[in-house]
């Protein structure tokens, strides 16, 4: 590409305006990866739930807890053929900044109930077994460093304290869209170390069906059981549990859209003023370049070009950063969103929107330049 | 050479017409001139005459509304546009008043444009641009910018452009109009050279009588009429 260093060189002409271009690009690609994370983190967090699994809670609220005696009326409950529960336990390690979900789990029947973990024999064997033993996500034990035997101190904020656990497995996903990023450890452990008062309750319940065609009327069934009672319930598929989530604030996949799309569209706007600014300063130049024989289409591909240029390297600045800043750091917002991380799918579509931007940004001033009449521009400075 | 008995430059009967608001403005009312293979003709008339839009029509930038323009043996008027560009590339050494480099490349890279578009490796084109850096004394200013550059050295240069890729036809128009008498005579014993030296044929346009004196023939036009 004998013709890139003319390209560059016009890039570097006005450097303040070429840097100023590429990073707003790259701002509107970064949103772009981040929005378009918050989105597919939910959706692979739906795919990850299971259609027979139901959640049960209380029917105010999440904070509010269950009693433990609610277990034996679920197993009766027909069409239910699996219970376990657990407690979100909401500790950090070392430092509030490090996030990840932490579960106390009725470990009996938790395998059985999330078949998605899966561990060697031997250390679902040794996490049984041992009462402040504890099984943390392939991912989580990378990114600390943890090993099987390693005492892992979490600090609790719901339940005060500092809790030591020793790390006895080492779960897989069963798919890529399983969250490894959670420690579980014994909910016999936490309810034993509680004081009097807030013993033997739980936060959710895990009911499962025999299918999914059951579910609606085992939830059905479930809340009306305990519709009178203190403590009622409220029974959803793992789906719709997830789901609610995101209707918490409204329709989310649509506002991030939206606005995802305003900030590129904006921004482009920007870019198509900014690259009809660089070529109109260049008439002369590109009418002189036209004298020494440069065709018009070699002319359209030159400064077309350019444009492109501006915008994939913002585009992979904006991505690149989205994809180091999301690797980095553990934004997982307590948990919410286990496996925020930027899907190479993100990157290509935001590579893809660059060049977009950069083809719509660069057609004007192209087209203008190369139907640019040489004489009557080389008289405009003469 | 593929032109017919020697004649490089063959115009006949050439009118053009611009349109100022809707008014015809008549610039070169038929114009017939033919210039040889080899020649150096020097192109006079009061400002606004027509020179540069004859220049133009010659060197294939412009086009006639009437008439028939031959330069190097082809016919202007018939060439489609992408052909006439690579016509240009091939045959036209264009010098302007302003000379015209580009501002962010340096005096080797502005050197080199024109042979970017030939087939010629990055080694041969290095030989290329050194060598007619050398022939206009500024081998050491190849790393230069135009800004870094005196406008002697920059017309100086612009010449090293134009003759690169050695065109049958060189064309200067008031290549010595921006310069002061010192600068402007060294440019017009380097046209002298190239034609000399080298077999250039050369048209320019000057209105300054010494200038003029350089060539061999000079060519009067009045009001879009060449004098006799
Ligand atoms: N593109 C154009 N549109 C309108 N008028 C033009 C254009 N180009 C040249 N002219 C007019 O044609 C006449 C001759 O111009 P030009 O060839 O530049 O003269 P010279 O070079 O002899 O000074 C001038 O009156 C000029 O205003
Ligand atoms: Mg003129």
């Amino acid at each position: 590409m004998k013709y890139f260093r003319l390209i560059w060189a016009n890039l570097l002409r006005a450097k303040r305006r070429t840097f100023l271009t590429v990073f707003s690009i790259a701002i509107a690609l970064f949103l772009f990866c981040t929005l378009r994370t918050v989105i597919t983190s939910f959706e692979a967090s739906l795919r990850a739930s299971e259609a027979t699994r139901l959640v049960v809670r209380h029917g105010a609220s999440l904070v509010f807890p269950l009693p433990l005696a609610y277990r034996e009326r679920l197993v009766q409950v027909p069409g239910v053929n699996g219970v376990s529960y657990g407690n979100w336990f909401g500790g950090f390690y070392q430092d509030p900044k490090n996030q990840f979900a932490q579960f106390a789990m009725d470990v009996p029947t938790m395998f059985d109930l999330f078949p998605e973990l899966v561990m060697p024999a031997d250390q679902v064997q040794a996490f049984r077994s041992e009462r402040t033993a504890a099984i943390i996500g392939k991912a989580l034990a990378k990114k600390y460093g943890w090993k099987l035997g390693d005492q892992v101190p979490i600090i609790g904020t719901i339940f005060p304290g500092e809790w030591r656990f020793v790390v006895r497995g080492i779960y897989e996903g069963k798919t890529k869209d399983v969250d490894e990023n959670t420690l579980f450890f014994h909910w016999d452990y936490l309810n034993e170390s509680l004081p009097e008062g807030r013993k033997n309750q739980v936060g959710i319940y895990w009911i499962r069906v025999a299918s999914p065609d059951l579910a609606a009327d085992v939830s059905r069934r479930v809340d009306a059981m305990f519709e009178n009672s203190p403590q009622p319930t409220k029974t959803e598929t793992e789906k719709a549990f997830q789901a609610g989530f995101i209707s918490m604030i409204g329709n989310i996949q649509l506002l991030l859209t939206i606005i995802g799309s305003a900030i590129v569209f904006a921004i482009m706007l920007v870019t198509v003023n900014t690259m009809m600014m660089a070529a109109r300063e260049r008439t002369t130049e590109i009418a002189v370049l036209k004298t020494l024989g440069y065709s018009d289409g070699l002319i359209l591909r030159l400064v077309a070009g350019e444009a492109l240029l501006v915008s994939l390297l913002g585009g992979l600045l904006g991505c690149g950063l989205a994809a180091l800043v999301f690797h980095e750091s553990d934004f997982t917002a307590s948990g919410f969103f286990p496996n925020f991380r930027v899907l190479p799918e993100t990157i290509v579509a935001g590579l893809l929107l660059a060049v977009l931007m950069g083809i719509l940004s660069g057609i004007v001033p192209a087209v203008t330049a190369a139907r640019l009449e040489v004489a009557s521009a080389l008289r405009k400075v003469a | 050479m593929e032109s017919r008995n020697g004649n490089l430059v063959e115009l006949r009967n050439v009118h053009k017409v611009y349109f100022r608001d809707r008014i015809e403005v008549p610039v070169l009312q038929g114009i017939d001139l033919t210039i040889r293979e080899g020649e150096f003709v020097a192109l006079m008339g009061p400002s606004g005459s027509g020179k540069s839009t004859l220049l133009n029509l010659i060197a294939g930038i412009d086009s006639p509304t009437d008439g028939e323009v031959r330069v190097a043996g082809e016919s202007l008027g018939t060439l489609k546009p992408g052909k006439l560009a690579a016509w240009r590339a091939r045959h036209i050494g264009f010098i302007f008043q302003l000379y015209n480099l580009i501002p962010v490349l340096t005096a080797y890279q502005n050197v080199e444009l024109p042979l970017l578009l030939t087939k010629l490796s990055a080694k041969e084109r290095k030989k290329r641009v050194l060598k007619v850096l050398g022939l206009v004394g500024l081998e050491a200013r190849a790393k230069h910018f135009p800004r870094q550059l005196s406008g002697g050295e920059e017309q100086r240069v612009a010449i090293a452009r134009a003759i690169v890729a050695d065109p049958t036809l060189l064309v200067a128009d008031e290549p010595t109009g921006d310069l002061d008498a010192k600068n402007a005579a060294e440019i017009l014993t380097l046209l002298q050279r190239l034609h000399a030296e080298l077999e250039k044929t050369i048209l320019m346009v000057t209105h300054d009588p010494h200038a003029a004196e350089r060539a061999e023939k000079t060519l009067h036009l009045d009001k879009g009429v060449l004098q006799p």
